[in-house]
């Protein structure tokens, strides 16, 4: 196999050769490894500025927010991330009862305007709010056609006009919010009516937009910010949100939150980079190009965002969102996934 | 076939039982997490009303995209090697490209064009248009994607076959269609069979087409369960059952091939046969060949299109970021030859010492390619993490993990080269006194090269794809063409996603069409040298003059 042998030993060579030189900055004090659940295109430009404030060198995998936190489980001790950056607080939950975060300064945590930003623990933070709202197709639907409450989505009139993402983050957060809010049976008999309903399950927001605007379902369960990038692509888009009042089970308000990894080589510089996250500035990229909510203080949210200007949040504990897999049970045995 | 030294048969058996060993680690994975879940819960998960609901789902999604798959790629291999259609060459690559189109675009496209309210239903003004979601949905959109593995492989079979064999049979009064049952299909059997195993096994392992079109299989369960309940021992369970199933169709095949010997394919002696006169029929054959790539290719582009046109205005460039080019392509390239060097041994084993060991080696190869991505990835995590840290998220691990995932790729096609050399050439080469390295390198490798070249295109073609695994094991910042088109369009930048999809199709077709257009020329050439240069092979296996003189 003389011949076969050469090129697979360069070939080897070569990979050994360029994995070298792609992790040789992993280790050293002056490099974070972040996994981040958010997309490069939402994140990348405001960790860029922190890497830059900072003087670390921070290198990010993307990935979906379970999927990352699958990677840190399996990982275990030998994990190279220094940070978690997930898109919900359930995932944050889990990791945090899984003893994998570590307690976070004070100075930190005293910065967010709410204390439900911050995990019961102290081990993970708010980056960033998004609200849960829901999108309705402005040529078939006017916002007096829309019901007073979220939860009046169970009438037989919305039966096969409701699109939802049951099997994702956001969406199992806020079905575990209401858990929360009106208790387990409640939102069990809630989540049967509207399965009733034949709501058209789709894998993510995304593709909940499009078919709002394309008809196929008249209004669809979302967060907030995805329409407005949708609007820059064409004015035209013939969606829109609609907020529901504050202590609506409708009106929740979900984190997209981080915290540092117990295994982290150097949680120090782990926590400065989450503090640059909080910074004002920082907060108001988020806010002015991601359309997100602000969780510091002075920051102040998109100027166009219609009628959310606090981060009220319906009362509920913390802690219970960490429990997403009762809420997956209960998804299944009402038929939802 | 004369007695091996043994010490040549060890180092094949070894480098095989390596290349197996490597091959069965996420095997390994999925028994010690379900080991860890405990037999009970496993069995409760195993039996359940939902698992067997998904497993009914699932085969009769498999079965079907399989028998599809056979039935569009057979004739078009006929209408492409056997008959006068016009544009025949073009064709004959034009058919094999949706291969370059992953399944989590093609679907996204067709929902796009297809789906109720969609382009289409508003280009022809009609409020709804049956659903495409759901079963139906899913098998399109899988057999469009997926049905060129079984062309590819029954085209090559075609192009070796001997039509001296059909000619005789028609000489005895036989009809073409018997013909075709009695003298053709036998010998395409093999090709058919390796064919439509790699896509039954890739339907059971796909998500991208099941979740855009929301129909419940396995891998969608599997997925489901790790978003959400993150529990990874259920998980576990339903990823040893798919093994257990590619196992079950594998040995099937594998009984099915072992009558293959009785057809074993000599030599080179194959010429090119007058090419059927399709006359009436070449209207609907370019029709059928004309929807089918509508479908398969011009719609996912369109739609592409559609969005790259609407990025490029809200000022997205049209051609993504040089280095998103050539992480793909280097990572790709990698894959396509490590692979095909790590099948080279199995396909030998297989091939030339048949028996349990070649059996299981086989088997193990195999045991991962109906898994998800994301289960081998996960594997390969906790192994990477924990065993080799200082290899753990390093390319070489990548392109391992690539490599595991695509072996049965190049194993099939190696395979199916070497069924055509005659052990006889080889055994020659050897009692003439040749060492067996230099038999190897002179004899065996000039003549293994179509099989090498295929194989490792198909890996090439089938990473630049994927996702999963990239996402889980790439090292970090490492971005590749597929996991931007994912990053964009998992936060709605459908716009931004457009450029990366257009620049994945275009790079996988190049590299495909180049290698489809040499074989077609190697293949026309050797037939010319054949009939030219070795009168003496070809006295064995040509038909006699006399019966040309009467066609």
């Amino acid at each position: 196999m003389a011949m076969a042998r050469v090129p697979l030993s360069t070939t080897l060579a070569g990979a050994c050769a360029l994995a070298v030189v792609v992790t040789s900055c992993g280790g050293d004090n002056n490099s974070l490894t972040l996994y981040s659940g958010r997309g490069e295109d939402l994140v990348q430009p405001a960790i860029d500025q922190c890497a830059d404030r900072l003087n670390v060198e921070i290198n990010v995998r993307y990935g979906d927010s379970a999927e990352m936190l699958l990677l840190l489980q399996e990982e275990g001790d030998n994990t190279p991330a220094a940070l978690y950056y997930s898109q919900g607080a359930g995932y944050l939950g889990i990791l945090s009862a899984d003893g994998g975060l570590l307690p976070l300064d004070e100075k930190l945590t005293s910065q967010v305007s709410d204390a439900n930003l911050v995990s019961p623990a102290n081990d993970w933070i708010g980056i960033t709010g998004r609200a849960r709202t829901i999108v309705y197709n402005t040529e078939a639907l006017s916002e007096s056609d829309l019901p007073e409450s979220f939860v009046d989505f169970t009438d037989p009139k919305w039966s096969g006009r409701i699109g939802w993402a049951p099997t994702n983050a956001s969406f199992q957060d806020h079905i575990t919010a209401l858990r929360g809010l009106l208790g387990d049976d409640a939102t069990r008999a809630w989540l049967t009516a509207i399965v009733e309903n034949e709501p058209v399950a789709y894998e993510k927001n995304t593709p909940i937009l499009e078919a709002v605007a394309s008809g196929e379902v008249d209004i669809g369960f979302v967060n907030h910010y995805y329409l407005y990038r949708f609007l820059a692509e064409d004015p035209d888009f013939p969606v829109a949100n609609h907020f529901f009042d504050d202590g609506d089970p409708g009106a929740l308000i979900n984190v997209a939150g981080a915290g540092v990894i117990t295994h982290s080589k150097n949680p120090d510089a782990a926590q400065e980079a989450l503090e640059c996250l909080l910074s004002a500035d920082i907060q108001e990229y988020f806010a002015s190009t991601n359309y997100e909510l602000p969780v510091v203080a002075g920051a102040e949210p998109w100027s166009e965002l219609p009628s959310i200007n606090s981060l009220t949040l319906p009362e509920f504990d913390l802690n219970l969102l960490a429990d997403l897999e009762g809420t997956v049970d209960m998804l299944v045995d009402v038929g939802a996934l | 076939m004369t007695p091996r030294q043994p010490s040549d048969d060890r180092a094949l058996r070894i480098a095989a039982l390596a290349v197996g060993v490597a091959a069965a680690l996420p095997i390994g994975y999925l028994v010690w997490r379900t080991f860890e879940y405990g037999f009970s819960a496993s069995v409760d998960v195993a039996t359940s009303g939902r698992t067997l609901g998904l497993l009914w789902s699932t085969l009769k999604l498999a079965v079907a995209v399989t028998a599809s798959s056979v039935v569009i790629a057979v004739p078009i291999a006929w209408l492409t090697v056997r008959t006068n259609l016009p544009g025949r060459q073009v064709w004959s690559i034009v058919t094999v490209l949706p291969l370059a189109i992953p399944t989590y675009v093609g679907s996204w496209a067709f929902i796009g064009a297809l789906g109720p309210r969609g382009m289409f239903a508003s280009l022809l003004g009609i409020e709804s248009i049956p659903s495409i979601y759901g079963f139906w949905g899913a098998w399109a959109s899988l057999t469009l994607f997926s049905y060129p593995y079984v062309l590819l492989t029954v085209r090559s079979a075609w192009m070796r076959l001997d039509p001296g064999l059909e000619e005789a049979s028609r000489m005895l009064g036989r009809s073409s269609w018997h013909t075709f049952l009695k003298v053709v299909w036998p010998q395409l059997r093999p090709a058919v069979s390796s064919g439509a195993l790699l896509v039954s096994l890739y339907s059971l392992s796909d998500f991208g087409a099941v979740a855009m079109m929301r129909y419940d299989t396995f891998t969608r369960e599997i997925y489901l369960q790790y978003r959400g309940a993150l529990e990874r021992g259920a998980s576990a369970v339903l990823g040893l059952m798919l093994v257990v199933l590619t196992v079950t169709v594998l040995t099937g095949e594998q009984r099915l091939r072992r009558r293959e010997d009785l057809h074993r394919l000599h030599g080179s002696g194959a010429r090119t046969p007058q090419p059927v006169e399709l006359g009436r029929l070449r209207v609907p054959a370019l029709a059928g060949l004309g929807l089918l790539t509508t479908l398969a290719l011009a719609v996912p582009l369109g739609v592409i299109s559609y969005w790259l046109v609407r990025g490029v205005r809200a000022g997205e460039p049209v051609w993504p970021a040089w280095s998103l080019i050539s992480n793909s392509l280097s990572v790709s390239l990698l894959a396509a030859a490590v692979a095909t060097i790590a099948a080279v041994p199995v396909a030998m084993i297989i091939r030339r010492s048949p028996g349990r060991f070649a059996n299981v080696i086989e088997r193990l190869s195999w045991s991962g390619y109906a898994l998800p991505g994301i289960v081998v990835a996960l594997a390969l995590v906790y192994f990477g993490a924990n065993a080799v840290p200082w290899a753990y998220q390093s390319l070489a691990m990548l392109v391992f993990a690539y490599s595991i995932l695509f072996l049965p790729q190049a194993i099939g096609a190696v395979r199916s080269s070497l069924l055509q050399v005659t052990p006889s050439l080889e055994e020659a080469s050897l009692l003439l006194g040749a060492q067996r390295m230099t038999t190897f390198r002179k004899v065996l490798l000039p003549l293994l090269r179509p099989g090498l070249g295929a194989g490792a295109g198909l890996v090439f073609l089938t990473t630049m794809k994927e996702l999963p695994a990239t996402l889980l094991l790439a090292p970090t910042g490492f971005s590749t063409l597929a996991t931007r088109i994912w990053n964009s369009t998992s936060e709605g930048f459908l716009g931004r996603s457009a450029g990366p999809a257009l620049a994945l199709v275009l790079l996988s077709s190049l590299p495909m069409a180049i290698l489809l257009t040499r074989s077609q020329r190697q293949g026309a050439r050797r037939i010319g040298e054949t009939g030219r240069d070795q009168p003496a092979e070809n006295a064995k296996h040509d038909v006699p003059s006399e019966v040309r003189l009467t066609r």
